[in-house]
């Protein structure tokens, strides 16, 4: 039996089935570099000390995205500083507080769909609900960011939560410890890392969003501190992106940004790969 | 001896199963107390419900009366957190937090108010004297707890439980986890213990029962079958089932 021939047949299907699935593989690593290369060549050569440090002038006829950038980075601290304390407070709620387990396991499944409708949607509501109100600003681009993304970090938060074995809440309590203090001092330093990586992500999603922003950041390319920032129309790296291949027909500049979006996307993804095994190292002393 | 716990008429249930049969019984200060039985008997439970960890647990329902220090800990008015500082646990498994030695000790202090760094070290280095490890960890202090060994960890935790001065030490199976070298350490340190603290302790091991305690409980079914003296318990005891048990006729 052991050393009996293996039909032709079945040789065929065994060899068709490793070239398939070579071929998927190679398509799929092919596709990834091809447009890592394509978006790197064409980018990085109109990456220049002047794009990254001026604002863009008709009159010295100059494209510069500094003022991009940092709406960028003030749209993301906006953002982070309401859906953090928001999203995590809220996951703390549901996790060692709420005592009824079927309304925490409805409002998790209805944050889970939330976190999967298209982006544009959150778009449509931010802009009736804050670009109406209190105009087109980086303002209005970021509360839409905030409610987009709370589902999400109030997801990541809660599962952290639940890693933190239930023996050191019992010890914290055995000890004459209360509830908040025992998630402060026990379960909230037993998760840091989670909680850290979880808002590292979500900081690539803010960077990565335009959709929603179309409808409610705006389009200026004005060069303004924080509060001017925050409070006027604006637009991100992303939404500078499509305004400058779509609108004014400058790849050259689009290609650049783009260049710029897959390195930052590359350096978040990464501390956040690193944040993970710093505090994992620290746990295991 | 006076009685430090009195137990009247406790019955529990977790949602629709009684885990606990209208139990009584009286604990003598500065003892040792054994809960004995088979697995699912409920001593495990009793001894949680004695500091109330068992609020922790969803669906639970109690019946009747445990009174300490004059009070019943169901009483509303009753600071559950005050009860559990004067009621101590030590757990089956050590689970000592993932911080400094130091750290874990001074968790139970600190949560009690204390801050000066003077009161601090002395509550620190008495508590971990009085759980015989002071002499193995005084110079990694500012190590992590979790890279003690199984055995120093368990010591560790009843140190982490003495620090905050409780009259009444709750302990679940406190050995089950360790190596027999690591046990017989525990073993001892719980004799000496007992001339300052009032320990209750749950136990898979009858040998042990026998060797440390002072009064035995069995139970069985959510019943307290026998409570007495543990010579007596182990050499006459009065019901047929502890006998059946203690002589391993089930279990």
């Amino acid at each position: 039996m052991l050393k009996g021939k293996i039909s032709a047949r079945r040789r065929a299907y065994i060899l068709t089935m490793r070239v398939l699935m070579w071929a998927s593989a190679t398509l799929t690593a092919g596709l990834v570099l091809f447009l890592f290369v394509y978006i790197l060549a064409n980018g990085l050569p109109h990456v220049t000390w002047e794009l990254l440090s001026t604002k863009p002038s008709y009159l010295e006829d100059r494209i510069g995205i500094l003022p991009d950038i940092l709406n960028t980075v003030y749209i993301v601290l906006a953002t982070l500083v309401f859906v953090l304390p928001i999203g995590v407070g809220a996951a703390i709620y549901l996790t060692e507080y709420a005592k009824n387990k079927r309304v925490v396991g409805v409002i998790e499944y209805a944050a889970e769909t939330l976190s999967g409708i298209p982006s544009i949607i959150y778009g449509l509501v931010g802009m009736l609900l804050f670009s109406n109100n209190f105009g087109t600003s980086l303002l209005a681009g970021a509360l839409t960011l905030v409610i987009m993304n709370l589902p999400t970090v109030m997801r990541t938060a809660q599962e952290s939560l639940k890693t933190v074995p239930q023996s050191y809440r019992e010890g914290a309590f055995g000890l004459g410890a209360g509830k908040w203090r025992t998630v402060r001092t026990v379960v909230l330093p037993g998760c840091v890392d989670g909680i850290i990586t979880g808002c590292i992500l979500s900081v690539g999603r803010i960077i990565g969003e335009s959709a929603a922003l179309l409808f409610t950041a705006g389009f200026a390319h004005a060069l303004n501190g924080v509060f001017e920032g925050l409070t006027s129309s604006g637009a991100t790296l992303t939404v500078a992106l499509y305004v400058y291949a779509k609108e004014e027909g400058e790849f050259g500049v689009a290609f650049a940004i783009a260049a710029i979006l897959l390195i930052l996307t590359l350096l978040i993804n990464l501390s956040a790969t690193l944040t993970g095994r710093y505090f994992a190292k620290r746990r295991n002393i | 001896m006076s009685d430090i716990i009195t137990v009247k008429n406790l019955c529990l249930w977790y949602k629709s199963v009684q885990a606990l049969k209208s139990v009584s019984m009286t604990i003598p200060e500065k003892s040792i107390t054994a809960l004995i039985g088979p697995s699912g008997c409920g001593k495990s439970t009793f001894l949680k419900t004695l500091n109330r960890m068992n609020d922790l647990v969803p669906g639970v329902k109690i019946t009747g009366e445990v009174t300490y220090d004059g009070t019943n800990i169901f009483d509303p008015g009753v600071d559950v957190n005050e009860l559990r500082r004067n009621v101590g646990m030590v757990f089956q498994k050590p689970n000592p937090f993932p911080m400094s030695v130091y750290d874990n000790v001074a968790y139970g202090p600190r949560t009690h108010g204390i801050t000066n760094r003077v009161r601090l070290d002395e509550t620190v280095e008495k508590a971990l004297r009085d759980a015989a490890i002071w002499d193995e960890v005084k110079d990694r202090l500012k190590k992590n707890a979790l890279g003690l060994s199984g055995g120093q960890q368990q010591r560790l935790c009843i140190a982490r439980a003495l620090a905050v001065k409780p009259q009444v030490l709750l302990m679940d199976e406190p050995t089950s986890a360790l190596d027999p070298i690591s046990t017989s350490r525990i073993e001892e340190l719980v004799l000496q213990l007992k001339e300052n603290y009032t320990i209750i302790t749950v136990t898979h091991n009858m040998q042990q029962a026998a060797r440390i305690s002072d009064m035995t409980a069995f139970f069985l079914l959510g019943e307290l079958v026998e409570f007495g003296d543990t010579e007596t318990l182990f050499s006459q005891p009065s019901d047929k089932r502890t006998e059946d048990y203690i002589t391993g006729r089930f279990g």
